[in-house]
């Protein structure tokens, strides 16, 4: 394979990577979106918000470098979709900021808009950030409504590569994508699986008897409406068009033709979805089992990735055009040049040593549940 | 649809960029000082053993961590406008402005975000010595994300280390070490992160000389006052030191900022610095007004900082408009309509090379597209300037940046003074009796930040109109939306951050009321 290529490759694999820990790492959102639904007093809620909060800026930091590597690799994606489906990003951005202050500044005195205001935002963030995320990432697969043209840059007057096409005459830029429900079910089933993961994370690592109860009691409702959202959007994935780049055109069961045609990524897709199942079913089945987190949040990070190297390998436009099919972006025609790959992957030669040192320090936090008695004598507690 | 780029749009894509930095650097600066002296604290703790120490730096990471959070929400927007508000300069050098980008999330904010947590929540869960490092990680992890980013904004004011790729439309990386290791990137990331020091170490002594006022852990606040004056002192005249070099950098490469930074209209040899001044206001650049009502000048000093001789050449906004004179390489330098032409003729050629690329390989003509690519590199150092309409649009608004550069020198140099005796009172032991003294730090804590955010206010309204220095004008850079979609953001984005830093200042002040939980001995 020319290096060239291989780097596209390499760098999609890294975005997806990044991607699917970003979802794995949503149980954050998922424990937000649970608040008073598991905690039903105020110390519960503490222990609750203590548990997946201590998380938090590894959810925003993926989210963050997941969109300064799709900025480096494949720059003209950053610029047609950021640019282009501007609301929906807006509104993501806008839950992630009363996110990133609401942890620290719920409990604290003096935080103007009252306690309540700001678990609030968290459950807002709990909910909208994992379903708007979930929304976005579908049109990777359905499609949105933009042109790219760089010819463009030679209009004085008007030099802007790339615009975004009104829907039936209304300018959305990007919440069109609510109205296509198969971008929506990866939305809710991204949102459901956020809600699983935080109750299997709350079942690992707070000690205390009614949230554990709660806990599994719950994991049963989230784990069948997820199964109905993935399932809704899994089989109708196998089942759709995708854009060849290849042929430049629209193939029918692109998606299962790619799966087919990389065994090993439909290894990994069936791999990650077993572990999600077992680590669910385990923990409903067995009553003390708390490890189901490490095997569902594992099978997340690989169904998740199959995903997306799907939507980008084998001759696929990851972000196919609805209105200009020459505008579609693929890994060819949007990513960096080789100079640049080539500096940044000598770069992600790092990436496992800040993931053991991720790891390190994650284990050594959690090695020590959270119960009543650290809320009420450690120093610093949210 | 839009037929061409509304100046609103530029105008409200520019507030809402410049409302994100101002709040984004009312937080990151005390996040990198404070950080150093929180962790100074630590280590002295770790060394001694004395508990004083441990609950003195904890009461500072209480401080950082109010701050930190608001910080990072602010981040996150300022990233991900660069593609929501500027999509074509995401595309234009996405190719290198990314990757620093990237870079930066990788290796730094990761390793902020991992030891954050062991920092504020490992106290009781890991080792002293796991603990000191977490505290150190933690900042080392904050200071490498702002040298990437400030990597990444130095590029923007000097843009080397790269190519225009005619195929791709856009310009190429093809030096690493040139973009990150640039004389402009270096003194740009020591004078920002050195100039966060002082805030954060004014921050300290002002909060401190307030306990002392109200006669309150007194002991705490004078161990916390000898650590962050004498940090601040070597902060302080590290940031005098840089700072020359980048008034250095500015001269050579962005001569239209310097104008702008002195309200130089008329250069010549042997310039003298304007130390205080008042402006008068001028209806064209080259009329006959005198710019200043009042000033008081440094005879020869300008062209000394700018070209390290006396008698050194610098030029004013009427000569850079004009064009005509020596440059230092010997060149006569172009006037700015010549540039403008010249920048035309890069972007015509472009279209020409792209008119042939689009034909199928068996059509196009080569020779043609030859021409037109030796058309586009000899006139690409002014692409850009074919994209202005008018000479006078590459005047950035000079008052604002002459003011505020005088801002920040001015304070810049009284802190040095408020170090210095900070420094000789604290290890005197004569800075508890001086209340005049303790008076001037708390009130120098608004002041170190408007210090600071004119330090900013310099760097980027110096540089207008540009995106990319020479390269890409705001004009070019911009997303293709609606002026009122950018005028809602605006106004939510100014809604929320202002409700967020009034609860954010709310919870300081009743941190800082309540204080330290150290024993002390008053």
């Amino acid at each position: 394979m020319d290096t060239y290529i291989l780097l596209q490759h390499y760098w999609w694999f890294l975005v997806s990577l990044l991607g699917a820990l970003l979802v794995f790492l949503l149980f954050v959102q998922g424990g937000q979106s649970l608040l008073f639904t598991i905690g039903k007093n105020e110390m519960q809620q503490k222990m609750l918000i203590n548990s997946t909060g201590r998380k938090w800026e590894f959810t925003f930091t993926t989210l963050v470098t997941f969109g300064g590597a799709f900025f480096a690799s494949f720059p003209l994606f950053y610029s047609t979709s950021f640019g282009g489906a501007y609301w929906v990003w807006l509104l993501i951005l806008f839950c992630f900021v009363l996110q990133a202050v609401s942890y620290e500044y719920q409990a604290k005195k003096g935080n103007l808009l009252g306690k309540k205001t700001y678990q609030i935002f968290l459950i807002i963030n709990g909910i909208l950030g994992p379903v708007l995320i979930g929304t976005a990432v579908g049109t990777f697969y359905n499609g949105a409504n933009f042109i790219v043209n760089k010819a463009n840059l030679t209009d004085l007057g008007m030099p802007v590569i790339s615009s975004w096409v009104e829907y039936h005459g209304v300018q959305l830029h990007g919440l069109e994508a609510a109205f296509n429900p198969w971008n929506l079910a990866l939305g809710l089933a991204v949102f459901f699986l956020a809600r699983v993961l935080a109750l299997l994370y709350f079942i690992n690592n707070i000690a205390d008897a009614d949230i554990q109860k709660r806990s599994r009691k719950q994991l049963i409702i989230e784990t069948g409406l997820f199964l109905v959202c993935f399932l809704t959007f899994l089989v109708h994935l196998v089942l759709q068009k995708g854009f060849d780049s290849k042929e430049m055109a629209w193939v029918d069961y692109k998606y299962l033709f790619n799966l087919i045609e990389m065994p090993a990524v439909l290894a990994i897709l069936l791999i990650g979805v077993v572990g999600v199942l077992f680590g669910i079913i385990k923990t409903i089945l067995s009553g003390t089992w708390n490890k189901g987190i490490w095997f569902a949040g594992t099978g997340t990070v690989f169904t998740v990735l199959a995903l997306l190297l799907i939507a980008g390998w084998n001759h696929t436009a990851y972000y196919p055009s609805l209105v200009d099919a020459k505008s579609s972006l693929t890994m060819e025609n949007s990513c960096s040049s080789l100079f640049t790959l080539k500096a940044m992957s000598i770069c992600s030669i790092l990436i496992p040593f800040v993931l053991a040192y991720i790891v390190y320090a994650w284990r050594a936090l959690d090695l020590r549940k959270i119960d009543e008695k650290e809320m009420k004598e450690n120093e610093h507690t949210y | 649809m839009i037929a061409s780029i509304d100046t609103s749009l530029i105008d409200w894509s520019r507030a809402q960029f410049a409302l994100t930095a101002i709040y984004h650097w009312l937080f990151v600066p005390l996040t990198l000082g404070l950080g150093i002296i929180q962790a100074i604290m630590e280590t002295i703790y770790y060394r001694t053993g004395k508990e004083f120490w441990k609950t003195t730096a904890q009461f500072w990471m209480r401080i950082f961590g109010i701050n930190f959070a608001i910080g990072v929400a602010t981040g996150l927007i300022l990233e991900f406008e660069f593609g929501t508000n500027w999509s074509n300069y995401s595309w234009f050098v996405g190719d290198i402005f990314g990757a620093p980008l990237a870079i930066e999330g990788v290796l730094a904010f990761f390793m902020e975000a991992t030891f954050i947590a062991v920092m504020f929540f490992g106290w009781n869960k890991v080792s002293k010595k796991f603990h000191l490092a977490s505290t150190w990680l933690t900042i080392a992890g904050a200071t490498i994300s702002a040298l990437w980013i400030l990597v990444a904004n130095a590029w923007m004011q000097n843009p080397v280390g790269m190519e225009f790729n005619p195929d791709t439309g856009r310009s190429e990386m093809v030096d690493f070490f040139a973009v990150a290791l640039s004389p402009v990137a270096v003194n740009k990331f020591l004078h920002t992160v050195l100039s966060a020091w002082i805030l954060g170490a004014i921050v300290v002594l002002g909060i401190s000389s307030w306990y002392l006022l109200k006669k309150r852990h007194r002991e705490f606040a004078l161990a916390s006052i000898k650590v962050s004056a004498i940090f601040g002192l070597v902060a302080t005249v590290l940031t005098a030191w840089t700072g020359d070099g980048s008034a250095y950098q500015v001269a050579q490469k962005q001569p239209m900022k310097l104008a702008a930074m002195e309200s130089l209209y008329k250069g010549g040899n042997g310039v003298g610095l304007v130390g205080v001044g008042v402006l008068s206001h001028k209806d064209a650049y080259d009329d006959a007004t005198d710019p200043f009502v009042f000033k008081i000048e440094l005879p020869k000093l300008l062209s000394f900082f700018a070209q390290r001789d006396l008698n050194g050449y610098v030029p004013g906004i009427e000569e850079l408009i004009k064009g005509g004179y020596t440059m230092p390489d010997g060149q006569i330098a172009l006037s700015a309509q010549e540039k403008i032409e010249r920048g035309k003729q890069a972007i015509a050629a472009f279209g020409e090379y792209r008119k042939e690329l689009d034909k199928p390989q068996s059509e196009r003509d080569v020779e043609a597209m030859k021409q037109a690519d030796a058309t586009l590199k000899a006139n690409f150092q002014y692409f850009g300037y074919g994209y202005i309409k008018n000479p006078t649009d590459l005047i950035p608004p000079v008052a604002p940046t002459f003011y505020a550069f005088r801002v920040m020198v001015i304070f810049g140099g009284l802190f040095l003074v408020l170090f210095i005796v900070a420094v000789w009172a604290s290890v005197k032991g004569k800075f508890e009796n001086m209340r005049w003294l303790q008076n001037i730090c708390v009130w120098s804590i608004p002041i170190v930040y408007i210090a600071s955010q004119c330090g900013w206010a310099v760097a980027e309204l110096g540089r207008q109109p540009w995106a990319i220095q020479d390269t890409l004008p705001l004009n070019a850079a911009v997303s293709k939306l609606a002026p009122s979609s950018v005028q809602i953001t605006f106004f939510l984005f100014l809604i929320l951050f202002t409700i967020l830093l009034i609860a954010e200042l709310s919870i300081m002040f009743k941190t800082i009321k309540k204080g330290p939980a150290v024993s002390t001995t008053e």
